[in-house]
């Protein structure tokens, strides 16, 4: 089947979002999963999905949350993986790969999610601005 | 396209042959020039008469059909069934049934061969039958209804096939044989001692050398046969299977030339005497030849395509070599069998009396070329022996090496030592050199070359040797055949089984510690995770919502419903056989109300209610669990439904308790995760209300217990679930159903259905019969004892989710927030709510 994707502007990282927001706490996470957080941004809410590789070099990755081949918001319900040496997330409904990195589309070169950057402090997740 | 030059083409007999050169003539384009009519006698269309015995064991005469009902009529052919030729008319080129007459340009007998019945007093009397057409089956089987024995006369290749039959329904057998031994044609004295042994060790009688008298009253059963000696043997069915001969009537009639024992007497393009009519099959006499066997028929209707169509393809004769299996016994003969045609030639013979195998070679004097061979007990060495002898190969320095008994693997010819001649399979003509060339124009797997070519789809017979010859063919090509499930393992999905039992891993990131391939980040994918996860829970059964296993599941094992296409899940609690009391019901519609879902009834007979949000499933399931109700696993790949009948308690027809058995069932296999989904059936007559026959195992009510047929499917491609054991007991019902679940769980692919599974599995049903029933493999009591521990650590999912506060945290549709999620957009149709 084929899905429509919606081909919107990348929401890119110089877009500002206020700085420094707390997103949630390190126990809210799910190991080698994701899970979908709102981020308040100039633009208004925005729904983003938050993966968490505890032992790997990175460890957070901040995505969004929407899929745009299928239009719902489920990204965060993806299985996270490395496809030839990229971490990414595969959309749990047409299994398209998302690299967590920079949110590029691996079966689809036109269609790249948006992604931002996040980080621990202490016990919290922050999302940078 | 103008049809009035169009020659009339008319084809009396619609067996096998005849059936064949219609395909053939289909396939080359040849209607394009021809108007073709086709008489049959028989109510049925083609059928497979090489397994005629299939059809008491379940496959009905739809299954045994040879081709779709609208075949002929599609492609233009004009089929008559239930009309008999009963003469021709060579001047007026006419032929004559009782309905009319036909013009013919072209004719061709494709009449096949009737039953030889002896000339013995009696031979007329009531339950006296012969076994060749699927009507004489049905007289067998409604004479078998008041009989407890039966009688076959005649110990050749179609007499032991009936005895089969009487032996499927239930008669003591016994089989008269006028010749010293079983199979004479086939076998020698030391094969035929052999073989009688394993069939005498199967409970049917073997009575050789008697000459039947005649057959009068009985005293205890309904005939009593007199032998020669006077000696005497009552029964209350006699089958005569002693030999068939050609069907050459209307040929005789119209003074065509015939044979001295019988048979259309034709040249090497198939003509008879008058070149307007052809002759194909086993009415054919070719260089006084009778060709019996189904493969020889073939290439009868390919020629004769040919003459039709004016080519100049010519009928040389045909190997006559065999194997079979009979009353579950191998026979094989190849060429000279018996080394009486070859003067000179010398014989190895190998017996080996405790394992009962029987093999001999008859080798040239030189010791150089296989001139035939003869197997009993065990066909294994058959695809090398044939190869040896149809293709001329030398024989290795001690050839007695091919018939020992090898400590190793056999030495099995290669598929790069047959050139490129080499007939690969025979019924359909396909060698070696239109396999590669088949592969060369694109196909690169065995399923492409066996549509191609069609290869290994009309006996079977060469199902191993094809996949051998596809699989070096490829390699030769560096197709690598890579069977790795992904990047991130160099391994199959059963060498992972395998790997987490042997070595009791119990956690995804020990084995990819242990087994994953280098070079990758070991966080696995989307492919290798939830196959991974599924093997985990079918060996240990641990609930899929701990910390360790909730990486690896698709969302809908993650979140225990299937999500939709808004992201919505839906929800479908357990109805264990279908079966409700009303106060469930009422939960459910209350349920459904409550928040707000839309509800269909599924076709596994349970409710699915649609359009839950992440947030709201463990607040139902919370209610649900209350009411007695448990998680439905229709989001995994285990088990779904098991569909019933109403059963004995209500129907006036049902034999037993359907709805009670489907329940013990369901119950019983509830929880399993496997390659695949798994839905059963329990009808509780053979009327088949629960359509059983199309679920992965079928179960059906008889007086004495259950038939269980195995590896149905509906869906995209529909297939019919073979019987694989009758009359079990409940107990022995659940054990077989054990082992053959269990077997499956381990050997298959991941994401492959028991339908692909089984289509795919060497040996075929027989395989898995001899693995299950038969123990072949040793590892019964394993399988059933891995069954065990995964029925022992059912618990409900969802019930152990809504008690852990820690896994109820991953039901917040957002971690920060509990506003709902604002894409979800519901409109209302027919009175419910669905997506907008």
């Amino acid at each position: 089947m084929t899905a429509t994707a919606m081909k919107h502007a990348p929401f890119t990282q110089s877009r500002k979002a206020p700085t420094g927001q707390k997103l949630c706490s390190r126990t809210d996470l799910v190991a080698f999963s994701g899970v979908a957080a709102w981020l308040e941004t100039s633009q208004g809410a925005k729904q983003i999905a938050l993966f968490y590789l505890p032992g790997h070099e990175r460890e957070l990755y901040a995505i969004d949350h929407h899929d745009p081949f299928s239009n719902a918001n489920v990204i965060a319900h993806g299985i996270v993986g490395d496809i030839k040496g990229a971490t990414v997330v595969a959309s749990p409904l047409y299994k398209q790969h998302f690299r967590l990195e920079d949110g590029q589309c691996l079966e689809d070169e036109s269609v790249k999610l948006p992604t931002w950057k996040v980080s621990f402090k202490g016990a919290d997740v922050w999302i940078e601005g | 396209m103008s049809t009035t030059s169009k020659r009339n083409v008319v084809i009396i007999g619609n067996g096998m042959v005849g059936h064949h050169l219609v395909e053939q003539l289909v396939e080359n384009g040849a209607l394009a020039q021809m108007n073709v009519t086709v008489f049959g006698e028989e109510r049925h269309r083609a059928y497979d008469r090489v397994h005629l015995s299939e059809y008491f064991k379940g496959r009905d005469a739809e299954a045994l059909a040879l081709c779709d009902a609208d075949y002929y009529a599609s492609h233009g052919v004009t089929f008559n069934s239930s009309e008999a030729v009963v003469s021709i008319d060579r001047v007026e080129k006419t032929v004559s049934t009782e309905r009319g007459h036909y013009a013919y340009d072209h004719l061709v007998l494709a009449t096949g061969s009737y039953p030889f019945v002896p000339p013995i007093p009696g031979n007329d009397r009531e339950g006296c039958l012969v076994y060749r057409t699927l009507d004489d089956l049905d007289a067998i089987r409604d004479a078998a209804q008041s009989a407890a024995t039966g009688v076959v006369v005649g110990g050749g290749l179609l007499g032991l096939e009936a005895a089969n039959a009487l032996r499927g329904l239930n008669l003591e057998t016994a089989v008269i044989e006028f010749a010293p031994r079983l199979m004479p044609m086939q076998v020698d004295a030391e094969g035929g001692e052999l073989l009688r042994e394993k069939i005498e060790a199967l409970g049917v009688q073997v009575l050789t050398e008697r000459a039947t008298q005649r057959i009068e009253d009985g005293e205890a059963s309904r005939h009593r046969m007199v032998f020669q000696d006077d000696k005497i043997l009552e029964t209350d069915l006699i089958v005569f299977s002693a030999g068939i001969r050609p069907r050459d009537q209307l040929a005789r009639e119209c003074g065509l030339e015939v044979g001295e024992r019988g048979g259309v007497v034709i040249n090497d393009q198939c003509q008879t005497s008058d070149p307007a009519i052809l002759a194909i099959g086993e009415v054919a006499l070719w260089s006084k030849s009778i060709f019996g066997l189904v493969a020889p028929g073939y290439q009868m209707a390919k020629t004769a395509l040919s003459t039709l169509t004016g080519g100049d393809t010519s009928f040389a004769g045909a190997d006559m070599s065999t194997k079979l299996k009979l009353l579950g016994v191998d026979v094989g003969s190849i060429g000279d069998a018996h080394g009486n045609q070859n003067p000179g030639a010398r014989m190895f013979r190998y017996l080996d009396p405790l394992t009962q195998i029987y093999r001999k070679m008859v080798v040239s004097s030189d010791g150089k070329k296989l001139l035939g061979a003869m197997l009993v007990g065990d066909n294994s060495v058959y695809d090398t022996l044939l190869q040896y002898y149809a293709n001329g190969i030398e024989l290795p320095k001690e050839p007695a090496s091919l018939i020992l008994p090898q400590s190793g693997a056999a030495p099995a010819l290669g598929p790069d030592a047959l050139p490129e001649t080499a007939m690969i399979c025979s019924c359909h003509n396909v060698t070696k050199a239109s396999i590669c060339a088949a592969i060369d124009a694109g196909a690169s797997d065995l399923g492409a070359v066996k549509s191609d070519t069609r290869a290994s789809t009309g006996c079977g017979g060469c199902a191993s040797l094809l996949k051998s010859v596809v699989d070096h063919e490829l390699a030769a090509r560096g197709v690598a055949v890579d069977k790795s499930i992904c990047e991130h393992f160099q391994h199959t999905r059963q060498e992972l089984y395998d790997i987490v039992r042997v070595e009791g891993i119990k956690t995804f990131s020990e084995l990819i510690e242990k087994h994953g391939a280098s070079g990758t980040h070991h966080l696995g994918c989307d492919i290798c995770k939830p196959a991974v996860g599924s093997i985990l829970a079918s060996c240990f059964n641990e609930p899929i919502t701990d910390a360790a296993h909730i990486p690896l599941q698709d969302t809908n094992d993650t979140f225990m419903a299937n999500m939709q296409k808004n992201g919505t899940y839906s929800v479908v609690p357990r109805i264990a056989g279908g079966e409700i009391t009303p106060d469930k019901l009422v939960v459910l519609g209350q349920v459904a109300q409550k928040y707000g879902l839309y509800s269909k009834i599924t076709g596994g007979q349970r409710i699915d209610l649609f359009g839950a949000r992440l947030e709201d499933l463990p607040d139902i399931w919370g209610e649900l669990i209350a009411a007695g109700f448990e998680t439905g696993h229709a989001y995994g790949k285990s088990l779904r439904t098991v569909k019933s009948c109403v059963g004995s308690t209500w129907c006036r027809y049902g034999v037993q308790d359907s709805v009670g058995m489907a329940i013990k069932l369901e119950n019983r296999y509830k929880g399993l995760r496997a390659p695949h989904k798994i839905k059963f059936g329990v009808s509780g007559c053979t009327r088949e209300c629960a359509e059983a026959q199309s679920k992965d195992i079928g179960i059906i009510a008889t007086e004495n217990g259950w038939n269980l047929y195995v590896c149905g499917n509906g869906g995209m491609r529909p297939r019919h679930a073979e019987l694989f054991a009758t009359d079990l007991d409940d107990e022995a019902l659940y054990r077989t159903i054990d082992r053959f679940l269990m077997f499956y769980v381990r050997t298959a692919d991941r994401l492959q259905r028991t339908s692909v599974w089984r289509e795919n599995l060497e040996g075929g049903l027989n395989y898995l019969k001899e693995v299950i029933l038969d123990d072949s493999l040793g590892m019964g009591k394993e399988l059933e004892r891995q069954m065990q521990t995964v029925v022992d650590n059912y618990q409900c999912e969802w019930a152990g989710a809504i008690s852990d506060p820690d896994k109820l945290k991953r039901f917040r549709s957002y971690v920060n927030d509990s506003r709902p999620n604002p894409s979800i957009i519901m409109t209302s149709e027919r009175g419910q709510l669905r997506p907008a």
